[in-house]
């Protein structure tokens, strides 16, 4: 197998860097927001707020492999065990400080909330405003079935304005619109270079898996906006880039390419990734961190404000499951994949619910699909065996149809 | 008719919703709207001219929408798909999904994609207390409204929309009565009558409810109120409609006076402003009383209402009826929970699917709670 990425190390002390201040921020006299994933994370950028990311540290909890049993101590409080297991985590987190960041995440001082990639987040961010008893704002982005409406955007346009309004009123601060042209500049910088760094995976051999994009994917999550993500991603396509020049691929004698739908396992990424690689497949792409570049042609760059509205709606969560498949099959193409994987994600019903339409979508690929049972974070949910034998079986098909 | 005959009819209605819907449409010639969610502005259908109903997810087995949607999605979800798919549902013109739950945001895109109908989208924002979200509310339903008369070859104009609302009102005035009635004299009636009665409201035509609510609530003005002593249980959660609950309640000299259900009070209660501009007066009676876990009315508001019903019908205990899978309602429980513990009310949580019998160990659960009253 390859190499490990250089950058990988960079990247582990940017994050570590980024905790540390989020831990001291109080000092510095900073205020910290807690943010969901898709939420808006500019303006707090350009207003100096330290974003912190719960769903981030889910996945460090899935990856410590300490998701089973955070989520059996908030099923001890009441919630039930069928439901999203990353606010399972953070609640747990937040009343035990159990955490694979020393003492857990840094109390926020307020909640920034998009509903843009579920419902969920609606009700975990409502639980943590009481717990902290702090302001809560709610971003709320209007499903787009088929059709961005006017009404929407018109809409969301409007909460982008009020969400500035609740920044200074929390901060007591003015809104700096002279530094959010720069980090609107900056984000939809690190955009772009984070789809080329995701596109050098059409190579062949791959230089990068989806293991790969889901680790380097923290920093377009949690600091976009900031200078640090655009070096990093530089370094990070430069290094790529060179594997490609030198054919060096991530998966020793890559032969099959396939593609990922839904969150990573995270508490069976190696697992993973070597079960593949020993078939020589490479998970080459995946829909999951497609999410942070899908939305580039929707930014107006000289208007960062004015257009993301739109370009938080749109995001791939939030979008029909026609639309879904539709940029699965873009995928397929862009990246010459020879199956696709799902992963039916306990935790995640928006992500999961219509993967089996997605897959009557794609008939006309003639590709075959694989679907594993499991969860991003909760072991529970997860059998090695079976996941095993399936992906065997198709690994098998996979190979039938090659000969 | 008499009292008994009008409550046969809603039980039957209410046994066999289909059946009625498509004896109406054989009948009337009117088209059949259903919709999936209580958040659905059903004065635009009648408005339109066309019949409005809430498909239930009556299936009790789920062989088409196994093919569609995993098994952990809310038997809910499931059955209205299999409701759809199975053919239960041939005589639907078309179907609305208001933006309600993630299930159900994708059980709408699956069923665009399978089940040919009309199929109208009303987005309505999640967060209610603003007034931003207010003017969107009021935008999302003027969309609607063009969007179904054009579908539907009509025009819905303001007074066709203004008696519609008089109509629902009407039909709502009187459940709510009904309701009162309960928790004033309470085993005035069944508790499954009761949430037959409320069923078959959500199916049947506004006038003929109307009509035989009347019927019901004159002989019932009339009958004794029964004062025996009893325990006085308040249901909440999505929905349930087992008579056998009701039955089992009852059986320990309790009844359930007051609920806080889907299938239950969240369709009828709160009054449109028949003084305002209907959409206004439609729009105002969703974002300013409406109490659904999906949607964000601050964040104490599910509690702080759940406070009040306790309080104004004098509730000696809570039956929680979740079902299975059901993200929005479930995650508010823990916090109430806790909340209930520190007034020491009693409660019981039962997670269940739609059609599940009530097995023993379930019946045992709600006997010892009923007993420790
Ligand atoms: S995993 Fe899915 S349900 Fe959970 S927070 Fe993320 S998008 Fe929402
Ligand atoms: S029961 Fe819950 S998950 Fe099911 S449709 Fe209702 S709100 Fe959605």
């Amino acid at each position: 197998m390859a190499e490990r990425l250089k950058a990988t190390r960079k990247m582990k002390s940017i994050m570590k860097w980024y905790y540390i201040e989020a831990k001291y921020a109080r000092y510095i006299g900073k205020k910290v927001a807690w943010i969901t994933s898709g939420g808006p994370v500019e303006p707090l950028i350009a207003m100096n707020i330290i974003p912190v990311y719960p769903e981030n540290h889910g996945a460090m909890i899935g990856a410590s492999k300490m998701g089973g049993r955070m989520s059996e101590f908030a099923e001890g409080l009441g919630y039930s065990s069928d439901v999203c297991s990353y606010t399972k985590n953070d609640i747990t987190s937040s009343i035990t400080k159990e955490s694979p960041i020393k003492g857990g995440l840094p109390e926020p001082d307020m909640l920034i909330c998009s509903n843009n990639i579920c419902g969920t987040v609606l009700k975990w961010y409502e639980i943590q405003a009481r717990r902290f008893n702090v302001p809560l704002f709610i971003y709320d982005t209007p499903f787009v079935h088929t059709e961005f409406t006017d009404e929407a955007r018109g809409y969301v346009n409007e909460q982008t304005k009020e969400y500035i309004k609740f920044l200074e009123k929390h901060t007591g601060k003015k809104f700096n619109y002279k530094k959010m042209q720069k980090v609107g500049k900056l984000s939809l910088e690190a955009m772009r270079l984070w789809k080329n760094v995701l596109e050098t995976a059409e190579h062949k051999p791959s230089p990068m898996t989806a293991f790969d994009a889901f680790f380097h994917l923290a920093l377009i999550v949690t600091l976009r906006g900031k200078k640090v993500v655009v070096k990093y991603y530089r370094e990070l396509l430069k290094e790529l880039e060179e594997r490609n020049r030198n054919n060096i691929g991530a998966v020793d004698n890559e032969k099959y390419r396939l593609l990922w739908d839904n969150l990573p396992i995270w508490f069976r990424m190696r697992w993973l990734s070597e079960k593949f690689a020993s078939h020589q497949a490479a998970l080459v792409a995946d829909t999951y961190t497609q999410a942070w570049c899908g939305v580039i042609d929707y930014i107006d760059e000289n208007d960062f404000l004015g257009s993301m509205g739109e370009a938080y709606t749109r995001i791939h969560l939030n979008v029909g499951v026609d639309q879904m498949a539709d940029a699965i099959k873009r995928f397929i193409k862009q990246y010459d994949v020879d199956g696709l994987v799902m992963h039916s994600n306990r935790s995640c019903k928006p992500y999961s619910f219509g993967q089996y339409d997605i897959q009557n979508l794609l008939q006309d690929e003639d590709i075959p699909v694989l679907m594993i049972e499991a969860d991003m974070t909760d072991e529970r949910k997860f059998s090695e065996s079976q996941a095993e034998a399936r992906i065997d079986a198709f690994m098998e098909v996979i190979k039938q149809r090659r000969k | 008719m008499d009292k008994e005959m009008a409550i046969r009819k809603f039980r039957e209605i209410a046994h066999n919703p289909y059946g009625y819907l498509q004896e109406l449409k054989t009948n009337t010639g009117k088209k059949m709207i259903g919709s999936t969610c209580a958040f659905t502005p059903e004065e635009f259908i009648l408005a339109a001219g066309a019949h409005p109903f809430r498909v239930f997810g009556e299936s009790q087995s789920f062989s088409g929408a196994d093919a569609h949607i995993q098994a952990y999605g809310c038997s809910m979800v499931r059955g209205m798909l299999e409701d759809g798919l199975s053919g239960k549902l041939d005589f639907l013109d078309g179907v609305v999904f208001p933006h309600a739950c993630d299930s159900i945001q994708r059980l709408s895109d699956i069923w665009r994609l399978n089940i040919p109908s009309l199929h109208f989208y009303v987005l309505l924002p999640v967060k209610l207390d603003s007034s931003l979200a207010k003017s969107y509310f009021l935008n999302v339903l003027v969309r609607f409204q063009k969007d179904l008369g054009k579908a539907l070859d009509t025009t819905i104009t303001e007074r066709n929309l203004k008696e519609a609302t008089v109509l629902m009102n009407n039909m709502r005035r009187r459940l709510i009565r009904l309701y009162q009635l309960q928790s004033e004299h309470p085993g005035i009636l069944t508790g499954a009558d009761l949430s037959a009665m409320v069923k078959a409201s959500m199916v049947m035509d506004k006038r003929e409810v109307v009509d035989l609510l009347d019927v019901v609530l004159a002989a019932l003005s009339k009958s004794p109120a029964p004062d025996k002593k009893i325990k006085r249980i308040l249901i909440s959660g999505s929905v349930c409609s087992h008579p056998d609950i009701y039955k089992m309640i009852e059986n320990k000299a309790a009844v359930v006076v007051w609920d806080d259900l889907c299938s239950g009070s969240r369709y009828f209660e709160g009054l449109a402003d028949e003084n305002k501009n209907p959409v206004q007066a439609i729009a105002g009676r969703f974002t300013e009383r409406y109490v659904c876990p999906a949607k964000h009315l601050g964040v104490t508001f599910q509690m702080e209402n759940l406070k009040k019903l306790v309080n104004e019908h004098k509730i000696d205990g809570i039956l929680f009826m979740l079902l299975k899978f059901c993200e929005p309602f479930s995650f508010d429980y823990p916090d109430i929970k806790t909340e209930l513990e520190k007034m020491e009310i009693p409660f019981l949580l039962v997670e269940m699917d739609r059609h599940n019998e009530v097995d023993e160990q379930m019946r045992t659960r709600i006997d010892t709670m009923l007993e420790i009253l």
